[in-house]
């Protein structure tokens, strides 16, 4: 998917290895892995991410995510 | 004032939200989302629970929950349930708060799984960062008065104790301590877990709590949504009882018609 392994950046996301390009933000490769940045919460590295930065916080190679969202529960 | 009138102004009110329904109900173990949302309007209540995990990533295009239960109409109450320690639940409920931008929310540190009776010392503790860091936590809890009263001094903003075993629908086992817990405490007292039937609901209501929240024993009926407006009336009939005030009882027979005129 992308030509060039020098732009493209190891990060793992609820537990699965994922290459994503250089230079996106937060909320751009939850954009890539099809998911909409208004209804998740997202952890990077243990530290929550405030929704209004997800924008602005760049994603960075051997990042962490926890993305969550509400589910049913007791 | 007529009685129904005394019944639509009895609201309660928990960190200064005022709802109306006394009843609150979990959101897991239904066959389907359209299931669910049934069942939540039969019950009429206004709060939901939901838990907290992760997004598939493998299949993004899933239905999600908030798609069937507005968040807008329905207050969402993240739960806490699976954490075992305290951090596991402070992080799940920064992670809620970043989610839906609530602070109210329903704190449950678990200690085993065979019985998922809460460890009330990590309890105690995250209650205490909870409330530190701005958040208004609904805490299940072991049916202990004095335990019920350190939470409200550490900063809980409702008491929730166990009837019985989450999911076990054995009704309550312990009136007493429930009673004594109600007596006092001065935030909303809320039975969590152990509802089996809808007689169950009316007697935690009949003790003065001011509501009951339940999952399994609506999710697991036979029919939910019908039972979902058992609960529902039940609450209602349990509270009405409780503000009556129920008759004294006697140890003999107090027959209901006049002595005097009989033939």
């Amino acid at each position: 998917m992308f030509n060039d392994a020098q732009q493209s950046l190891e990060i793992r996301v609820n537990g699965e290895q994922r290459r994503v390009r250089h230079g996106l933000s937060i909320a751009q490769m939850l954009g890539e892995l099809g998911l909409d940045p208004l209804r998740v919460a997202v952890e990077r590295n243990l530290e929550v991410v405030p929704r209004a930065s997800l924008a602005e916080v760049p994603v960075e190679d051997g990042d962490t995510y926890e993305v969550v969202h509400f589910v049913g529960g007791g | 004032m007529t009685a129904q009138q005394d019944i639509k102004a009895d609201t309660w009110t928990v960190a200064g939200r005022t709802f109306t329904s006394r009843l609150i109900v979990g959101t897991g173990k239904y066959k389907s989302f359209e299931d669910n949302a049934a069942a939540v309007a039969a019950s009429g209540a206004e709060i939901v629970t939901v838990a907290v995990r992760r997004v598939n990533i493998a299949d993004p295009k899933q239905p999600m929950l908030t798609d069937f239960i507005d968040p807008k109409i329905i207050t969402y109450l993240p739960n806490t349930a699976g954490c075992f320690t305290g951090e596991e639940a402070i992080r799940t409920l920064r992670l809620a708060r970043e989610a839906g931008g609530w602070t109210l929310v329903k704190l449950e540190v678990l200690g085993e799984a065979k019985t998922l009776y809460p460890d009330m010392v990590e309890t105690l503790r995250a209650t205490e960062i909870l409330a530190k860091e701005g958040f208004e936590p609904m805490v299940y809890c072991a049916d202990d008065p004095i335990a019920a009263r350190r939470l409200e001094d550490m900063g809980a903003v409702a008491i929730m104790p166990l009837g019985a075993p989450i999911g076990s629908g054995l009704g309550l086992q312990n009136l007493v301590t429930i009673r004594l817990i109600v007596e006092g405490a001065k935030v909303p007292v809320l039975v969590d877990a152990g509802v089996g039937t809808a007689s169950d609901a009316a007697e935690a209501m009949e003790l003065g709590c001011d509501g009951v929240l339940m999952n399994t024993a609506i999710a697991e009926a036979k029919d939910p949504v019908l039972m979902a407006r058992a609960m529902k009336a039940a609450v209602e009939a349990g509270r009405m009882a409780y503000l009556a005030g129920r008759m004294q009882k006697r140890l003999y027979a107090d027959p209901s018609s006049p002595l005097a005129g009989i033939i």
